[in-house]
């Protein structure tokens, strides 16, 4: 594949980035369900 | 009852705003000693980093419109620093002033006082950048600034006030209000360029520019007024 | 606890599972399995994460705006528009600038500059200063129901402004010719299995938007419930240990 430095690495900027975010967020929603109530998440 | 009911009580709203505003900006001279000269230093900066009469001069245009915002940002931010200090806002809300009064009145504080710096940093253009121009060119050049302060000033105005208050917000002014008056640096730009007959631009091309600033003027005028009252609400 | 500590249900686990999926499929046609185009050779693959990037971003902030005109009609409405809509616009910043740095990685090589001021360019990289701005707004703190009134009016604000920025740029970009060069290659005709996993793409990246706004926005009711009851040093402490972990 010619470029392919570039076609691949636009492939692991995508998926990296969202990746990264979605970590993010998952994690930090976990920490804070520890200290949260069942009331506090009505989608359970 | 709103102690705003009928046009004329809305107009004497606006017209004591107004006042007070520029009176205060009188008073204090922080437009002539503080502002002007500041957006002087920029346009003379502008020429140590561009180094180069021909390119001054082409992009002389330009370089006054970008003056005039970041200068923008300074005048909107002691706009609403004045209210906030005391609390003045909150009263005249509390009063029951409408917002849209307050949007206006401001609004046209504001524009005086854009006006009368564009008009120094036209005259300086013309002096410091090796500027000639026509007198069609002059008559488009302050249609052109009277076309661009209204929009620049509505939506100082509006931004201005979400903005205001509460410590940090000032610093997120720019970044809020620059991309948004993109279309009037281009418009300006653009018109100022005819107006200069800059690189063999006609006059008659800036027409159609100042009609794309009338529009950014004239949807701004209108949504601020309204949009202006949740903004300040606090 | 009788309650599971994250933001998943079911039904987000099966959402996530399908958008893996699609996702896996549209890589693996994009990036290996399609043919490669006849005039841009292989970084027609970079389209196959670009588009989509783009499409789900303009999704984003659209159902931001649209969430803020629900919030601002009525009075009383549920905050659950404001965090809605302010999840929304996270994701919208975040496949913005995706897609602004493969559009700049493609164009690389096919105009040989990372950046051309063209009209679509220009524009998108208003988009994402606006949003940006947007965002910050919403930490400015306050209470819960003034975030969502600033963040509502900015939103909407927001849709006036890059309709008249957009057409401010397109005016500006038509009066130089050098435009036209930046517009050779952008928009190719596909067709085919490339076609069909370019649309592939599309669903896939918004079935993994979906997925992704339902987690975040409850991730952002539950830093607004324990806002409420002042529980931020806890979580500060809980931090700190895991770190040392």
């Amino acid at each position: 594949m010619e470029h392919a430095s570039f076609v691949i690495g636009s492939y692991i900027v995508t998926f990296a980035s969202i990746g990264a975010y979605i970590w993010w967020f998952l994690r930090r929603a976990k920490n804070l369900a520890q200290n949260a109530t069942s009331e506090d998440m009505p989608w359970t | 009852m709103s102690i705003n009911a009928s046009p004329h009580s809305r107009w004497k709203v606006i017209r004591s705003i107004a006042r007070k505003d520029v009176l205060v900006e009188w008073n204090s001279r922080v437009l002539t000693n503080q502002v002007a000269p500041f957006a002087l230093v920029v346009m003379i900066m502008f020429a140590f980093a561009l180094d180069n009469e021909g390119i001054l001069q082409r992009v002389a245009p330009g370089l006054v419109w970008l003056a005039t915002l970041f200068s923008m940002l300074i005048v909107v931010q002691r706009s609403f620093s004045v209210e906030t200090a005391d609390g003045a806002l909150d009263a005249l809300r509390v009063a029951g002033v409408s917002p849209s009064g307050i949007f206006y009145g401001k609004s046209l504080a504001l524009m005086v006082q854009l006006f009368i710096l564009q008009v120094l940093l036209m005259s300086v253009a013309l002096v410091l950048y090796n500027v000639e121009i026509s007198v069609m060119g002059v008559v488009e050049a302050i249609v052109t600034m009277v076309a661009a302060t209204c929009g620049l000033a509505f939506v100082g105005t509006l931004y201005g006030g979400l903005a205001a208050g509460a410590r940090g917000r000032e610093t997120l002014l720019p970044l809020l209000l620059l991309p948004v008056v993109a279309p009037v640096l281009i418009g300006a730009t653009r018109a100022t360029e005819a107006a200069f007959e800059t690189a063999g631009t006609d006059v008659s091309e800036g027409w159609p520019w100042i009609g794309l600033l009338g529009v950014f003027a004239v949807v701004f005028g209108a949504v601020g007024s309204v949009a202006f009252g949740p903004l300040i609400d606090e | 606890m009788t309650h599971t500590a994250s933001t998943g249900t079911v039904a987000t686990r099966r959402l996530g599972l399908l958008s893996i999926a699609l996702l896996a499929l549209t890589v693996i046609l994009g990036l290996f399995v399609s043919d490669e185009d006849v005039i841009q050779g292989s970084t027609v693959r970079i389209m196959y994460v670009h588009v989509p990037t783009i499409w789900v971003a303009y999704m984003a902030f659209a159902f931001t705006a649209v969430c803020s005109a629900i919030y601002l009609s009525g009075k009383n409405r549920s905050l659950a528009w404001d965090r809605v809509g302010g999840a929304s616009a996270e994701i919208g910043v975040l496949f913005v600038a995706i897609s602004l740095v493969t559009g700049s990685l493609w164009g690389r090589i096919t105009w040989g500059t990372y950046w051309v001021w063209d009209a679509r360019l220009t524009s998108t990289a208003f988009l994402f200063i606006t949003y940006v701005g947007y965002l910050a707004v919403r930490r400015l703190g306050g209470t819960q129901r003034q975030r969502a009134k600033r963040s509502a009016v900015l939103a909407l604000l927001a849709v006036l402004e890059i309709p008249l920025v957009h057409f401010s740029v397109r005016l500006w970009r038509s009066l130089h010719q050098e435009a036209s060069v930046a517009n050779r290659g952008t928009d190719v005709e596909l067709d085919g299995l490339m076609l069909f996993t370019l649309f592939l793409g599309l669903v896939a990246f918004t079935v993994l938007y979906v997925w992704m706004m339902l987690h975040r926005q409850r991730g952002i009711a539950l830093e607004d419930a324990l806002a409420d009851k002042g529980l931020d040093v806890a979580i500060e402490q809980r931090r700190a240990e895991s770190v040392v972990n």
